[in-house]
């Protein structure tokens, strides 16, 4: 059933990633990875994963696949005041998860006892809107199943009592080796992650579109010095390729290069 | 976003298809569709091809058509379901439509045929609630969305049916007048719809996607979290077109309304049978393509808040 719980659930287990502290070495997107290509929601398959050679790509331009977790870097600031900043960014649980409202199938659905957001791949026939009403981007479509999978906060470890309670966690959070992520129940104000928010001014990305998201990002500490003045660019920003997003293919890139003539 | 073919042919075929059938209900109830002529049933049976045709063309948008049926169970929430769930239930009173132009002595056919235009106008509408109920999607979540759904889906069926008029002899000069209206209304429609989310800003972008940018600082990607595309740049961060977006609406004024207008005038001048026919397939030519080209733009130009996180510094 793709209505939300009408109450709060009793607990909001989620994630606490601080940006302070992330270096950005992708092991939680890589364990993610891992760990759940065999989890609840596996295979994570890959797409043109040894497609064509150096000089032919073949019809969809490399490899891609479906991932639960990426870590983005950003440039904050500009000149000697500016900072390079590490952001994973995954599913958020969030409370008014509108990828559950919009799911015509009832697939995708969030739990009353802990709110994590999950999709059942047996029924879910891959329409993409849930992907189309996430703003964080955490759905993703697997070519090879037609189904879209998302992070599953990974609810085969967390209540795996076959793993060493230390391992019950999710595994972008047993792998992170710099310790920025913290699992936990951000139900409960007394819970470590809760207090760990309070303390370090804890906050939800894109506030402004009301999704509630459970997940929770502890900012940069201030600098407490600004960076040499001697030869750095303005913005390193400038200088990074950008991503190659929509470029396209096939009778559409025909159509951009006669509409361009 | 990424402008899947699937679903143009889908919006665009269905849509004037459910414009057919609800013009073609409306003047059955009013008498101008005659009972006994073969116009009605081919109004009718063109309706519903559209309509199957489009439908048939989404499910290739699926990744899993054969579950396809899975998606008219949760209407409770989802426009999606909601619009699948209606366009079913419009088949019963469509086929009645038709049936009781077929047999009249069995059944009267005015009521189901206002039955099923009153049924093909609410898919329409919940077609054009699946987008406008996205707020990821600035441009898709205004006001104005259903009522170009509505109306391009209006204006399709104004003029396929004035083709059906005139090829049958029953032309007069009023489906000029409506077809004159119609487009003005989509022209007056659309324009205000690209003021508006060109004057929009919808306050988010990469400072508030991240939460970096508290200090007013600016947040700028230095590095994407793969080498190549992945599903939700290919899906969601579609740039195409957008280049070319002044190009295509003059495109979209011509088909859906400088074009229509001059064939609306000039249907009301011209007596020929043969004549008003030409006259009207230029016409469901035109706003064919026009609808087309507008349903392409109108994924192609939607940036959604997404690409905040894979470069782009307002959205």
């Amino acid at each position: 059933m793709t209505a939300l719980p009408t109450s709060a659930t009793p607990r909001k287990l989620g994630l606490v990633i601080d940006l302070d502290i992330c270096v950005g070495c992708h092991a939680c997107a890589v364990n993610c990875k891992e760990w759940n290509f065999n989890g609840h929601s596996g295979p994570l398959t890959d797409w043109n994963s040894y497609s064509g050679s150096e000089d032919r790509d073949g019809e969809d331009s490399g490899a891609w696949g479906v991932w639960f977790n990426r870590v983005h870097s950003f440039e904050v600031g500009e000149g000697q005041f500016s900072r390079t900043v590490h952001f994973p960014r995954s599913c958020l649980h969030c409370e008014d998860a509108a990828c559950v409202t919009v799911c015509p199938t009832g697939a995708s659905y969030k739990r009353e006892e802990d709110g994590i957001v999950l999709v059942n791949a047996d029924t879910c026939i891959g329409c993409k809107l849930c992907s189309w009403a996430c703003p964080y981007g955490a759905r993703e479509y697997d070519h090879t199943d037609g189904v879209m999978k998302k992070c599953t906060l990974c609810i085969d470890r967390i209540y795996n009592e076959n793993l060493e309670e230390v391992d019950r966690v999710p595994a972008c959070v047993s792998t992170c080796p710099a310790g920025a992520r913290h699992f936990g129940d951000l139900g409960d104000p007394d819970s470590a992650v809760s207090r760990l928010v309070d303390q370090r001014g804890g906050y939800d990305l894109m506030p402004e579109l009301e999704y509630r998201p459970t997940n929770k990002y502890l900012p940069p500490r201030p600098r407490r010095h600004a960076g040499s003045e001697d030869g750095i660019p303005a913005s390193l920003a400038d200088l990074a390729e950008p991503a190659d997003a929509g470029v396209g293919s096939g009778v559409l890139r025909w159509i951009d290069t006669m509409l361009s003539r | 976003m990424h402008p899947a073919f699937s679903v143009i042919v889908f919006t665009v075929s269905s849509g004037a298809g459910y414009g057919l059938l609800a013009f073609s209900g409306l003047f059955a109830a009013v008498g101008w569709l005659p009972a006994d002529g073969w116009a009605g049933g081919v109004a009718i049976g063109m309706a519903l091809v559209l309509i199957t045709g489009g439908l048939l063309a989404s499910t290739a948008h699926l990744g899993r058509p054969e579950r396809a049926w899975r998606a008219l169970s949760q209407w409770r929430t989802s426009w999606l379901s909601r619009e699948g769930l209606l366009a079913i239930l419009t088949y019963v009173p469509a086929v009645l439509f038709l049936a009781g132009w077929a047999r009249p002595e069995l059944l009267s056919w005015a009521p189901w045929g206002l039955l099923a235009g009153l049924m093909a106008i609410l898919t329409v509408i919940c077609t054009g609630k699946i987008y406008a109920s996205l707020r990821t999607i600035p441009n898709w979540h205004n006001g104005l969305v259903v009522p170009a759904f509505l109306i391009l889906s209006g204006l399709g069926g104004a003029v396929l049916i004035g083709l059906l008029m005139a090829a049958s002899g029953l032309y007069s000069e009023r489906y000029g007048w409506i077809l004159l209206l119609l487009a003005t209304v989509a022209a007056l429609v659309k324009h205000s719809y690209w003021r508006d989310v060109a004057r929009r800003d919808s306050g988010t972008g990469s400072a508030s996607a991240t939460g970096l940018g508290s200090a007013g600082d600016r947040v700028r990607l230095l590095d994407a979290p793969g080498t190549t595309e992945n599903f939700v740049m290919r899906e969601m961060g579609y740039r195409i077109a957008r280049a070319h977006a002044t190009r295509l609406r003059h495109i979209c004024t011509s088909t859906l309304f400088a074009i229509p207008c001059v064939i609306a005038l000039a249907s009301t001048l011209i007596e020929s049978r043969i004549g008003l026919v030409i006259l009207m397939v230029l016409g469901a030519g035109s706003v064919g393509i026009g609808t087309m080209v507008e349903r392409w733009l109108f994924f192609a130009e939607a940036r959604h808040v997404v690409t905040a996180y894979y470069g782009e510094e307002t959205v």
